[in-house]
């Protein structure tokens, strides 16, 4: 499997994820500046990590989702190409019109930076085969504009068409329905503010994170 | 030629920053405050001859983000305003 990781000024989990899909897919993944135009040819996956783009001018997410390359995911995304955004990659995905709903301000101003339980609510996208339905795993969040909204008849749409992929197990940040994760209408766009690539080692308390790079490998591959 | 934009939340999306201001206020002695709700001003200093809808157009696409803010816009020689 082929991988992009897209690099933005104030990015700063670009490396962990990128360690992340070499151990699992066995080859490192392109590094994309945000100021390309193109995403390398052939790309199986294009994944936006956590960090603090543009330091979170403006609103979080919201300079990034304007760079150039950008403009090459949306596209790609348009075509079927899976695209996992994790943290401030969610915020992104969702100013870039992506993912629908915003991340906004933690319901009690505090940053969250700890593992945090979450439930898998549905096993059939994408990015959750490694997983069982109703499985509860452990994953880090790190975050300060976590706290996922959006009007209620979006959320009945993400509801009713299995579209909330996580969803926080104990209270963390003040998330319409407690929703960690959600997957696109296509179901190729995956993005959540928990970060699996912190959890792929025994060193680093969890493993859980590894099964969703390790499922994801298998769909693409099938 | 300048022009202001606010930018606020809107109706019915939680607030945290503005509750947190409330409870401080209300925690110096101000307890006549109903409700509180953070914005931001954004100042622009543009071209002559710039256009409303350039500056909707901005406001659209970059300034607000219109799933949870409405904006509006004040200009010395016309007013507009968005709300989506």
């Amino acid at each position: 499997m082929k991988s992009a990781v897209i690099v933005f000024p104030g990015s700063n989990c670009d490396r962990d994820l990128a360690v992340a899909l070499e151990k699992v897919t066995g080859r490192a993944p392109a590094m994309v500046w945000h100021r390309e135009s193109e995403l390398p040819y052939g790309i199986d996956l294009v994944a936006v990590p956590g960090g603090f783009s543009y330091g979170d001018y403006l609103r979080s997410g919201a300079m990034a989702a304007r760079s150039p390359i950008m403009r090459a995911v949306v596209e790609a995304a348009g075509r079927g190409v899976p695209v996992l955004g994790i943290c401030n990659g969610f915020q992104v995905l969702t100013e870039t019109g992506l993912l629908p709903g915003a991340l906004m301000r933690n319901a009690r101003l505090n940053f969250v930076s700890r593992p945090v339980a979450l439930k898998v609510e549905n096993t059939q996208t994408l990015f959750t085969s490694g997983y069982n339905a109703g499985e509860v795993i452990h994953i880090p969040v790190a975050h300060h504009d976590g706290n996922y909204q959006a009007d209620a008849d979006t959320l009945e749409k993400l509801e009713s068409t299995g579209r909330v992929a996580f969803r926080y197990a104990e209270e963390v940040n003040g998330s319409a329905r407690s929703i960690a994760g959600i997957v696109n209408e296509a179901g190729n766009v995956l993005g959540m503010m928990p970060h699996p690539e912190r959890a792929i080692e025994a060193a680093h308390g969890s493993t859980d994170g590894l099964r969703l790079f390790q499922g994801l490998l298998e769909t693409v591959n099938a | 030629m300048k022009a202001r934009v606010f930018v606020t939340l809107k109706p019915g999306v939680l607030d945290p920053q503005g509750k947190a201001i409330h409870r401080a206020l209300e925690g110096l002695g101000f307890d006549g405050v109903n409700d509180v709700r953070a914005g931001k001003l954004i100042e622009l200093d543009l071209a002559d001859g710039t256009s409303d809808s350039e500056i909707e157009d901005m406001c659209r696409k970059l300034l607000a983000n219109t799933v949870i803010e409405n904006f509006r816009v004040e200009r010395p020689s016309s007013t507009g305003s968005g709300q989506s």
